[in-house]
């Protein structure tokens, strides 16, 4: 059985974090057909201004439905990174918000991937687009959620009218994270 | 008009008197007479409240398919039980809930809660201040017999100081509530106050709360003879009506907030208010459909007459 | 009859448990909704009342849980179909409604999401420790249908059955979600309209003066009637008979409290609904319900991959009525029965009661906030097993 890919995705209230692992986890059950389930944190971990969303995908039914050990964690602000940084072992993937998370080394091998997804959203003139950006982000990068059907899952998500912007958000997220991994800039922590 | 108050009582007994039991009963269409005897104490003000309510019903243009009545628990919570329309007895406090559901549901009732001070202004009393905001449109028609009459003469939000209850045994020490205030005050557009005695007023007073769109409140001072009345040592059946008779003044559009009730003191009677304003699914179907516009499918109106 | 299509909306979603039930209770044609809001159920109410003023529904939050109990009984006897949502502390205010629901015979859904108690307990995290509150809650004698989903999927397809059953019983049907699954996201496909059976009422056919509200023939299930047809019935939590007068008598009490349970027991075969795998040559059976039930799969999938072949797997669906019958049937098979549930002991003691000591009967259980660990489930099967 091939593992399931357990994502945590973290950031504080009104960067659309939900919305975010909604994007992702509708990509993977509505478009890749394959199974997904999110939950929302609301336990201990969603105080303050903090905000968390899990997301499993797997090629079968999920049946235990929280994350046991994150293999991804997409982390958008300092205290998510170092609230849930520590839970990825080697191999595991990291995308951080380039201008709002500084990686320590830990002595793991763990792939990070970083993006300053508020600032292209800023030039695109509409900060709000920041999650939509991300999450082109971890396709290009994790390859999870195909191209095709995150596109999509974005557009069916986003509020009738701003698709437009939306999709235009996802590319630019997209094309960083391609033009990133050809130049292998990453960073393992 | 106070010859006419005293022709009233007098003319109540004498028609009481002549009355056999075998004839047929003017209320006979009205009432469920296959539940006679009602369980009420002889000299109890509900009959009195009752026998005018279908009066009342009798001088509206209302259907009568379309009127239902709800009660609570209570002497007062009977009175679903002996009136010959849709009726719904529930349980102790909700009256005004449920008949929110049958209103809502079903817009072309009229519904009517018909029930006691206990059961509409303590344990329901929530239900009472919310239903007057929302200027929900159903009738409330309250029983005051300053007690919990139906589980033995327990102290009420209503009871006036210093009287005795069960469990006021030195009398009471407690702020009753002013109900016609407090329905007033949380947006009620009609609220009248009439005693048993008023039999006329009553009646005409409820076929208006009846007519009238939105919440309406009409408070029946009444006497409970076998448990207030005998508790506070004030006598018969008569001698209430006759308190009654000296002591209530009619102050038609008196601010509500001045009538209140102090223990054996003057009552103030009469319509406090009646104003208009929109109803819940009023505002509700006008406020949607500028929101929404054509998409809006609004709420208990068919097709064709929105057409 | 088939489903409004103004109530359904057709397609594949991505929604969680609340939302999906909500969409169930609209397809099953729900028009009438009246909730007070509470973690973690307000999703529900909040897709209601965005949803109703497209298609005709009246949504009202009311002042409290009392009220909208009460309300919800209302508006089914006006004759449109009606359903309230909360959580525990709301669970407990319902109660004695519920009971009024009962005793009037009144078709409405009630769904609680369950979260971890007593008192304010957990509000955003999961327990299922309503379950016994659910079947004893209100005072008194009566029975109730409950079920309980463990996905968004049922969420939405078991609201639609929950609809079905109150309609054809003519009792409340509590729908047991859990925060888990009421929060959880995942894929839900809702069918056409034309795919979706309802239930609909079996209102009276006689003419008014003739009509008995409790009147009843074989099936046990009175004709029932809506206010304003002209009937002038009356209805009365009172103990009644068949007029709907009080007649506050043992004798009628007997007959009255009677039928409302036997129109549930003696229908119990079509109300039971549950899942099972491996019956055959079980020697130790998992029971299990709600999200529990499939934390539970991945505990016997552990057990499999352990080396212990036979383990059967039963799901109730169905929780009130309780499937006693089969339970008793199972309990001379097998080893042991095994119990996980987000309790302390609840739905084990009708397990346990049924086995009569023929087996074994585990209790793995689980104060709430989380769900099991599939571990500690593995654990129990394999000291079933000895
Ligand atoms: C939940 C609940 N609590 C208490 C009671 C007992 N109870 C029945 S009637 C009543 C008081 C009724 O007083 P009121 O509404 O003034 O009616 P009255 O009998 O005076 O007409 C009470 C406390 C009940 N039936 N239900
Ligand atoms: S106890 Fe009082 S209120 Fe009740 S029926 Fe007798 S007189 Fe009327
Ligand atoms: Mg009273």
């Amino acid at each position: 059985m091939k593992k399931d890919n357990e994502i945590r995705i973290a950031g504080f209230g009104g960067q659309g974090i939900i919305l975010a692992g909604y994007i992702i986890g509708k990509a993977a059950a509505i478009y890749d057909d394959k199974f997904s389930t999110l939950i929302q944190s609301f336990g201990p971990e969603a105080r303050g201004s903090s905000c968390a969303a899990q997301v499993i995908i797997s090629e079968s039914q999920i049946l235990y439905p929280y994350i046991v050990k994150p293999n991804i964690a997409m982390l958008m602000s300092k205290d998510a990174y170092e609230r849930f940084g520590g839970e990825l072992t080697d191999g595991d993937i990291m995308l951080i918000e380039k201008d709002l998370v500084q990686p320590k080394k830990n002595g793991k091998k763990i792939s990070v991937y970083a993006i300053p997804a508020t600032r292209l959203a800023e030039e695109m003139g509409r900060k709000i687009v920041t999650n939509i950006i991300m999450v082109g982000f971890f396709s290009a990068i994790t390859q999870i959620t195909s191209y095709e059907a995150t596109r999509k899952a974005v557009e069916s998500s986003v509020p009738p009218g701003t698709q437009e912007l939306n999709l235009k958000a996802f590319e630019t997220g997209y094309n960083y994270g391609k033009k990133l991994l050809s130049s292998s800039e990453k960073n393992v922590a | 008009m106070k010859a006419a108050e005293v022709e009233e009582i007098q003319k109540k007994p004498k028609t009481r008197k002549t009355k056999s039991v075998e004839e047929e009963h003017p209320l006979e269409k009205w009432l469920r007479m296959d539940r006679m005897p009602h369980i009420w104490c002889s000299t109890c003000g509900i009959g009195t409240a009752v026998t005018c309510f279908i009066e009342a019903i009798k001088k509206t243009t209302l259907a009568r398919e379309d009127i239902c009545v709800v009660s609570g628990i209570g002497c007062s919570g009977r009175i679903a039980g002996y009136i010959k329309q849709d009726s719904f007895h529930t349980t102790h406090g909700r009256a005004i809930p449920f008949a929110v559901g049958l209103k809502l549901a079903n817009p072309k009732l009229k519904v009517v809660v018909f029930s006691g001070d206990g059961d509409l202004s303590s344990i329901g009393g929530n239900h009472l201040i919310h239903t007057a905001r929302r200027n929900l449109d159903i009738t409330v028609l309250c029983i005051n017999n300053f007690i919990y009459a139906m589980t033995g003469g327990q102290v009420a939000p209503t009871t006036p100081p210093t009287a005795i209850a069960t469990t006021t045994p030195y009398g009471n020490y407690e702020h009753p509530f002013n109900l016609p205030a407090l329905a007033a005050a949380c947006g009620a557009v009609y609220v009248a106050r009439w005693t048993a005695l008023h039999v006329r007023r009553l009646t005409n007073s409820m076929a208006e709360a009846l007519q009238k769109k939105g919440f309406s409140f009409v408070e029946i001072i009444c006497p409970c003879t076998t448990l207030y009345a005998r508790k506070n040592k004030l006598g018969s059946g008569l001698d209430l009506m006759k308190f009654y008779h000296d002591n209530s003044v009619i102050v038609n559009g008196a601010d509500p907030r001045e009538v209140d009730i102090q223990f054996q003191s003057e009552i103030k009677v009469g319509k406090f208010i009646d104003v208009d304003k929109p109803t819940y699914l009023d505002s509700y179907n006008t406020y949607m459909k500028t929101k929404l516009g054509d998409k809006f499918k609004p709420y208990g109106v068919t097709d064709e007459e929105r057409q | 009859m088939k489903a409004d299509p103004a109530g359904v909306l057709t397609g594949v979603h991505y929604l969680d448990g609340d939302k999906a039930c909500a969409e169930g209770g609209l397809a099953a044609g729900c028009r009438f909704f009246a909730g007070y809001p509470i973690t973690p159920s307000t999703e529900v109410a909040e897709r209601v009342s965005e949803r109703f003023p497209y298609m005709g529904g009246m949504f009202i939050q009311m002042e409290d849980e009392l009220a909208s109990m009460a309300a919800i009984l209302g508006g089914s006897w006006a004759g449109v179909k009606s359903m309230t949502v909360t959580s525990g502390p709301g669970f407990s205010l319902m109660m004695e409604n519920i009971g009024l629901g009962a005793m009037l015979e009144t078709p409405c859904v009630v769904v609680n999401v369950q979260r971890g108690g007593p008192s304010t307990g957990l509000p955003t995290l999961p327990g299922q420790a309503d379950m016994m509150q659910a079947r004893w809650g209100s005072h008194g004698d009566y029975r109730l249908i409950a079920l309980s989903p463990n996905s968004p999927q049922e969420c939405f397809d078991l609201t639609i059955t929950a609809f079905n059953f109150s309609e054809k019983y003519r009792v409340p049907v509590l729908f047991m979600m859990d925060e888990c699954v009421g929060h959880m996201t995942e894929k839900v496909v809702i069918p056409e309209a034309d795919k979706i059976d309802l239930t609909e009422r079996r209102y009276t056919k006689k003419k008014p003066g003739e009509y008995l509200p409790y009147a009843y023939g074989e099936d046990l299930i009175p004709d029932m009637a809506k206010a304003g047809d002209g009937h002038f019935f009356h209805v009365t939590g009172l103990t009644h008979d068949e007029r709907g007068y009080p007649d506050m008598t043992w004798e009628m009490q007997e007959k009255c409290v009677h039928r409302l349970i036997d129109k549930i027991d003696k229908n119990v075969d079509e109300i039971f609904m549950i899942e099972e795998e491996n019956m055959d040559k079980a020697e130790v059976v998992v029971i299990s319900y709600g999200i529990t039930s499939r934390v539970a799969l991945r505990g016997i999938q552990l057990a499999e991959q352990a080396g212990m072949k036979n383990i059967g797997r039963m799901r109730l669906i169905t929780v009130w009525p309780f499937p006693e019958k089969r339970i008793r049937e199972l309990a001379k098979k097998v080893k042991a029965f095994v119990v996980p549930e987000m309790n302390y002991g609840q739905m084990v003691l009708e397990v346990e009661r049924c086995a009569g000591g023929q087996c074994k009967t585990i209790l793995v259980p689980h104060g709430g906030g989380t769900v099991h660990k599939p571990e500690t489930i593995y654990q129990a099967i394999k000291e079933a097993y000895k």
